[in-house]
């Protein structure tokens, strides 16, 4: 499910990053693992309840400048999208 | 050898055989250990600790019945705090609402809540006990808790056409996911399978209902289900291959490649008490025997699946075929399938089971 840009997307119950420093970071939930970098990293450590999409998008464009805020855009939606599907995250 | 061998990803730690159910189709051995020589505290909290740097993420809890051990919430503190993600796999019970919490304050991730039927009558014969009313009361408690919650269904012949009510019971519970696991048969399943592999029929109205309820539950119940091996075309890459992601400990201590593997003959197991789990995770003859391809015999050693399922289920190869090296022979490539498709025509040639009379079983007893 694509959210609403006024969403405010959150790790759901039982999921979490691992917190073990000088490691690869992990999104550990149940029966998974999704190993962390880059872009997705950045996603995940703003589902915190507080962002709304609209400024992880925001944040994620002014980080990424040389790429076209559009594409910024789609990429964030569908990887939301594809972690609500996982029940990693919900849209509160 | 250390530099080549990849890291477990998950530890299956059985802290006891001890258990208030009786399953017809426990996956715990039939030689259960005793209370007397589980391992204690001390020694599975060293032992969690060793696995968090050997590069395990996730701990499975799990036994005979996690909860029967006192210092669960003890075990699942060290796991957490050696940076584990911590599963419980639990029939609910003994459990309040107070010890809950205390499962969760000591740093619980997820509970993995099995259920046998979604009828009482039914998931009571099945587990030998009365315990269904006390499992929804459980899932409800858990609910309230800021934890991922699992119902994880046991289907077979006897149950799998009452799948609607089941789902139809995760809907009214409410988990993020739900796994429909069909029974395996190894251990006290395999000595009821007649009774409980479905038939094709059953099989095929199963998978349709299951596909349904995926695609309809998408984004807020994540529906996980497998085909049962007797009936598919290529074996189950069992536990990720041998030795490759995943170390089970027993109530004792003894590190095992898998569930069943104390049934094949002419391997031994080390225990944590005498060595650590690095080294016998890298070193021990019984994680080497089927680790790699160096061990398969044809069709497996020249097929293009083999770096996918890994020649399927070694103790499945033996109790089916007696060589614990064979290709599982649950594969539509193996010379012994036949061996399988005998005892599924047996299945399907019999008139329906209405309900069996409850005395047929052989019942998953609690050690001492």
């Amino acid at each position: 499910m694509i959210p609403a840009l006024e969403a405010r997307p959150r790790l759901a119950p039982g999921c979490r990053l691992r917190d073990s420093a000088g490691q690869p970071r992990v999104l550990l939930m149940p029966e998974r693992a999704l190993q962390l970098n880059g872009p997705s990293l950045e996603i995940v450590q703003r589902c915190d309840g507080k962002h709304t999409v609209r400024e992880i998008v925001a944040e994620l464009q002014a980080r990424y400048a040389k790429a076209k805020p559009q594409k910024v855009e789609q990429d964030i939606l569908g990887y939301l999208a594809l972690l609500h599907d996982q029940r990693a995250v919900d849209f509160e | 050898m250390s530099s080549t061998t990849p890291s477990p990803l998950a530890l299956v730690a059985e802290v006891t055989h001890r258990c208030p159910l009786h399953c017809v189709y426990c996956s715990n051995p039939l030689e259960l250990t005793s209370r007397e020589r589980e391992l204690p505290t001390d020694a599975w909290g060293r032992v969690l600790r060793e696995a968090a740097e050997l590069g395990v993420l996730q701990v499975d809890f799990t036994g005979g019945e996690p909860l029967a051990r006192p210092d669960l919430a003890d075990l699942i503190c060290t796991a957490r705090g050696a940076g584990l993600y911590t599963n419980l796999i639990t029939s609910g019970r003994p459990l309040d609402e107070k010890r809950l919490d205390e499962l969760v304050t000591a740093g619980l991730d997820h509970f993995q809540l099995s259920f046998q039927a979604a009828r009482e009558e039914m998931a009571n014969e099945f587990a030998g006990a009365r315990a269904h009313k006390e499992k929804l009361q459980v899932a409800g408690w858990v609910k309230k808790q800021r934890i991922a919650l699992t119902l994880n269904f046991v289907i077979h012949r006897r149950n799998l056409d009452q799948l609607d009510e089941m789902i139809a019971l995760t809907e009214k519970i409410g988990p993020g996911r739900v796994e429909f696991a069909h029974v395996q048969y190894y251990g006290w399943a395999f000595a009821n399978r007649s009774r409980l592999l479905p038939t094709r029929d059953q099989l095929d109205r199963s998978l349709e209902i299951l596909k349904r309820a995926e695609e309809r539950l998408k984004g807020r119940i994540r529906v996980e289900y497998v085909v049962p091996d007797y009936y598919a075309k290529y074996p189950k890459a069992c536990m990720g291959g041998w030795g490759r992601k995943i170390a089970l400990i027993t109530p004792e201590g003894d590190v095992l490649p898998c569930h069943a593997a104390k049934i094949l003959p002419g391997l031994s197991f080390e225990n944590v008490q005498n060595r650590s789990l690095r080294k016998i995770w890298e070193q021990s003859d019984a994680f080497r025997k089927f680790r790699g391809e160096d061990w398969m015999q044809e069709p497996c050693r020249s097929c293009d699946r083999r770096t996918q399922d890994f020649g399927g289920c070694r103790c499945q190869a033996f109790l089916l075929v007696g060589d614990s090296a064979a290709t599982d022979p649950v594969c539509s490539l193996s010379p012994r399938r036949n061996v399988v498709d005998a005892i599924l025509a047996e299945v399907n040639a019999a008139t329906p089971i209405a309900a069996a009379p409850k005395t047929e079983w052989l019942y998953r007893p609690n050690p001492a």
